[in-house]
């Protein structure tokens, strides 16, 4: 592949879809998914209401009431997909892109801004989402979730643990040694690789000779690729896995094969690496268009519903634009609050110090 | 009292804390059969099983990272670095994960996770097994960084270690691991943040820590007998550091030497020395003076002993304090 030819466009082989970039359902012999009206619509509720947290949260970011923004922006069916493939005792461990998980796991997305526009470094409960906190270092979290997964397994638990990275993680250390801790102690984690083909500037084959799903067999357990932007095959291909690790089978990495349609984050320029020609192939593939098709062509939902879902996302982006800009910046105290759980003598002296130097300027 | 050596006081000490809590799991590199290389571990898996005593795939990286991912499932990991060389490769999880993820989750989330540590040289051992590498670890918030220095502060603190709510890196002095003392089961000990003066003494501080402790307390002996009165302070915790007690005795004799293992540039000490003449500028009647290893790498096992501080080293800046 040349340096500037559209990358991932055409579809690669071995790919479980189970709804084309049409709309049309096709099969598949290993993955099938049997979903009622309802549930279509409710996932296509979903990926149009992340789509609006995102692009409200790009506006605010441009407008500058945010730091910076991560943005899902074609990522959609993967994060939804896999999302909605949760049990309530399932645990999600997140990088700092995956608002759609955060979505499904009951996370206020008000307080995913708060990260943004420096309010806090995060703040909510993981234990009451089981929503892990965002992690910056890219891979770190692997680890967190093998960890967990055998916690699960000294407790007994029905449960699992599914951690997110995407393709430019794979090259990560901590990546590799957790594929090998999940191996030896077969831990009940599923890996969701999101390749959006792109690490910031690195295209993919800088971080990868071997489509990324073929790693699993050298780490021995099972690797298969899904189309990312197919919410159907990432729910179903995420459901098997998460009763796979469940039931005792071990690991499996999901390569979830999806596209980047943003810059990597708001500070990032990607006319600076990548040809338009490729957004444009990617556009065709659309997660959310493909549900509309289906849901049009089998008169699942009429426009009624696709107007209710529109109105609703636009309430939700006023919304948690306004509950942003209420959002007060924390007291100078909070500099120095949950450092430790334990009284910590330097911490505690310098905070007297400083707040005595502070007092000073109101007198 | 039992008399036990410092690597055995450890050892007990962890059965007491996984018989008292069974969220307590011990992991690291060779912990269960074969009982760790320094056998601090003996025996613990045949007696808790290779769910409670884990032994690790190679990688301290994971380590680290999978005893976070337990702990915030509840339970208490008691990891080991096998030597104080390797930790660098967890240094990451460490540094941006475990010491962070508390503040980051605004308080909610609690990472009670004990990272074991043998540390210091003078046991002639290749490279990589006799560095000092705490100073990296009390610049980095949300750790708790303490050291052993002897068999009966070595079953107490691993033990408070254990008990204690924030993530600790314990540095345990390998090279007196076979050093034995009477110890009290039964005792509670000095809690973990605390300092204790060893040794009284009325002419000079000495400050210390962990392997530098007992070579403190020799040169204090030594001294004695030129007419010279140190005392010697254990500080046991460096981070937290327990002002009141360095402050306390610093005041009375007005010299102090600072002494450990590490390279003196930019060590441990010049934090030490930094808070003394800042709290005791007028008790001082000479400057904070430090002794350590030097700005070199840490060398060959032939020159160790003109690397590590020794009494006579001790001595010699205890000289120096009072020419000024």
């Amino acid at each position: 592949m040349t340096a500037d030819a559209p990358r991932g466009v055409d579809a690669p082989p071995e790919f479980v879809q189970l709804l084309t970039p049409e709309g049309e359902r096709v099969e598949h012999p290993d993955y099938d998914i049997e979903l009622t009206a309802e549930e279509v619509r409710s996932l296509y509720r979903d990926l149009v209401l992340v789509r609006r947290i995102d692009l409200e949260a790009v506006a605010l970011q441009r407008q500058g009431e945010l730091g910076l923004w991560a943005s899902l922006l074609g990522q959609e069916a993967a994060q939804i997909g896999s999302g909605r493939a949760l049990t309530d005792a399932d645990m999600a461990f997140p990088t700092y892109r995956e608002h759609g998980v955060a979505w499904c796991r009951d996370v206020d997305p008000v307080k995913l801004l708060g990260l943004f526009r420096g309010v806090n470094h995060g703040g909510w409960d993981p234990a009451e989402h089981n929503f892990h906190l965002y992690t910056i270092v890219i891979g770190s979290q692997a680890l967190h979730a093998v960890g967990y997964a055998m916690g699960i397994q000294r407790d007994g638990a029905e449960a699992a643990s599914i951690v997110y990275f995407g393709d430019g993680a794979t090259s990560q250390g901590d990546v590799n040694e957790a594929f090998i801790w999940a191996s030896v102690r077969n831990a009940p984690v599923v890996f969701f690789c999101q390749n959006n083909q792109w690490a910031i500037s690195e295209p993919l084959e800088k971080q990868s000779k071997i489509p990324l799903y073929k790693r699993a067999s050298g780490f021995g357990f099972p690797g298969v690729r899904v189309d990312g932007n197919d919410v159907f095959a990432c729910l179903a291909v995420t459901r098997k896995a998460l009763r796979d690790a469940r039931e005792g089978q071990g690991p499996t990495l999901i390569e979830a094969f999806t596209y980047r349609m943003g810059a990597h984050t708001t500070s990032d320029d990607p006319t600076r690496y990548r040809v338009a020609d490729e957004l444009e192939a990617w556009k065709l593939k659309d997660p959310i268009e493909r549900v509309k098709a289906y849901l049009f062509k089998n008169q699942l939902a009429d426009q009624e519903f696709f107007d209710k879902v529109e109105a609703e996302a636009d309430t939700l982006g006023r919304e948690i634009r306004r509950r942003c800009l209420e959002l007060p910046d924390p007291e100078p105290e909070a500099l120095f609050r949950h450092v430790y759980v334990d009284p910590h003598s330097i911490v505690d002296e310098e905070r007297e110090q400083y707040l005595t130097y502070l007092a000073g300027f109101e007198r | 009292m039992t008399t036990l050596t410092l690597a055995k006081a450890l050892n007990e000490g962890l059965r007491r804390s996984m018989e008292d809590d069974s969220k307590v799991l011990v992991m690291g590199e060779d912990v269960g059969k074969l009982g760790g290389v320094f056998r601090v571990t003996d025996g613990l898996q045949k007696d808790f099983g290779e769910d409670r005593v884990i032994d690790t795939p190679l990688a301290e990286s994971g380590i680290i990272g999978t005893a976070i991912g337990l702990a915030l499932r509840g339970y208490r990991p008691v990891c080991e670095i096998q030597f104080d060389g390797f930790v660098f490769p967890a240094a990451d999880q460490l540094i941006t994960q475990l010491a962070k993820m508390p503040l980051r989750s605004l308080g909610k989330v609690r990472l009670p996770v004990v990272v074991r540590i043998p540390f210091g040289g003078g046991i002639g051992a290749v490279e990589h097994h006799s560095e000092s590498p705490e100073a990296y670890f009390t610049h980095t918030a949300g750790l708790r960084v303490v050291a052993c220095s002897n068999p009966a502060d070595a079953y107490t603190m691993i033990q408070d270690a254990v008990r204690c709510d924030d993530p600790i890196i314990f540095f345990e002095p390998k090279r007196r691991y076979w050093d034995k003392a009477e110890v009290d089961l039964m005792a509670a000990g000095v809690p973990l943040d605390r300092a204790r003066v060893v040794r009284q003494g009325s002419d000079v501080t000495l400050l210390a820590y962990g392997p530098m402790v007992k070579t403190c307390i020799e040169a204090a002996g030594a001294a004695e007998q030129e007419g010279r009165s140190l005392e010697v302070i254990d500080l046991r915790s460096l981070s937290p550091l327990d002002m009141d007690v360095v402050a306390g005795s610093v005041e009375r004799t007005g010299r102090c030497v600072v002494v450990h293992e590490a390279p003196v540039f930019t060590g441990f000490g010049a934090e030490l020395a930094a808070r003394i003449s800042e709290r005791c500028f007028y008790h001082l009647e000479s400057p904070v003076l430090r002794v350590g290893g030097f700005s070199t790498p840490y060398p060959p096992s032939r020159l160790e002993d003109h690397y590590l501080p020794d009494l006579d080293r001790v001595l010699d800046a205890v000289d120096r304090a009072f020419t000024y």
